[in-house]
C-alpha cells in the first residue's frame, strides 16, 4: 500500500525569514506562521523571555527582531505573543 | 526624528485623550487592521480623533520612532501609546480596553 503523505506546501519566503529573524532573537521561541497568502501573515510567537513584559514590549521585542523586514517585504502580520 | 514632527505628535496626544493614528479616517478606513480598530473604539462607544497618516509621510515615519512601533493603526491613550490592532483585540476580548477608555467613553 503506497502511503501518499500530503507534504504541506513549501512555507513562502517571508514566511520562512520571518521565522529565522525571530528564533535568531529568540532562542527558545515556539513560532507558529499561518501564511494565506504570502502577504497577510499570522504568528503566533511563545517564548519565556516574554514573561512578565507587557504586551506592548512583548510585540516590540518581536517586531525589533524582523527589522527592516517590516519596512520592505512584510506587509502585515497578525501577531500574537505569549510567554507559555 | 525631526523636532518639528515630534512636536506635532506630542500636541496632538496632548490635545485629544484618544487618538487613533490609521491608514485612512474612521469613515473609510483603507486597511483591514486600521478598520477593525475603528470597530472596537465604536463598539465601546469612546469618541476619538482620527489621524490618517496617509497623507503625511513624514508623521508616518515619526510615529514609528515616537512610539518605537513600526506598524498602523496606534492608540494612543493619555499620550501613551496603547499598541496596534492586535493589542486593541485582546484587550477588548478582557475587557481592560472598556476599563482602561471608562473615563472617556460618554454613554
Amino acid at each position: 500500500m503506497v502511503s501518499h503523505s500530503y507534504k504541506n506546501p513549501p512555507e513562502s519566503p517571508i514566511a520562512t525569514e520571518v521565522r529565522h529573524k525571530i528564533c535568531a532573537a529568540l532562542p527558545d521561541a515556539k513560532v507558529e506562521i499561518t501564511d494565506p497568502d504570502g502577504v497577510h501573515l499570522a504568528a503566533t510567537v511563545i517564548s519565556a523571555q516574554f514573561s512578565g513584559k507587557s504586551k506592548l514590549a512583548q510585540h516590540r521585542m518581536v517586531y525589533a527582531a524582523l527589522g527592516d523586514a517590516f519596512e520592505e517585504r512584510l506587509h502585515a502580520l497578525q501577531l500574537t505573543t505569549r510567554a507559555s | 526624528m525631526d523636532a518639528t514632527i515630534k512636536k506635532q505628535i506630542e500636541s496632538i496626544i496632548t490635545n485629544h485623550p484618544v487618538v487613533l493614528f490609521m491608514k485612512g479616517t474612521a469613515d473609510s478606513p483603507m486597511c483591514g487592521f486600521s478598520m477593525r480598530a475603528v470597530q472596537i473604539l465604536e463598539k465601546l462607544g469612546t469618541p476619538f480623533h482620527d489621524v490618517n497618516i496617509l497623507l503625511d509621510d513624514n508623521l508616518r515615519q515619526g510615529l514609528k520612532d515616537f512610539g518605537d512601533w513600526p506598524t498602523f493603526p496606534q492608540l494612543y491613550v493619555n499620550q501613551e501609546l496603547i499598541g496596534g490592532c492586535d493589542i486593541m483585540v485582546e484587550m477588548a476580548q478582557t475587557g481592560e480596553l472598556a476599563q482602561l477608555l471608562k473615563p472617556h467613553t460618554t454613554h
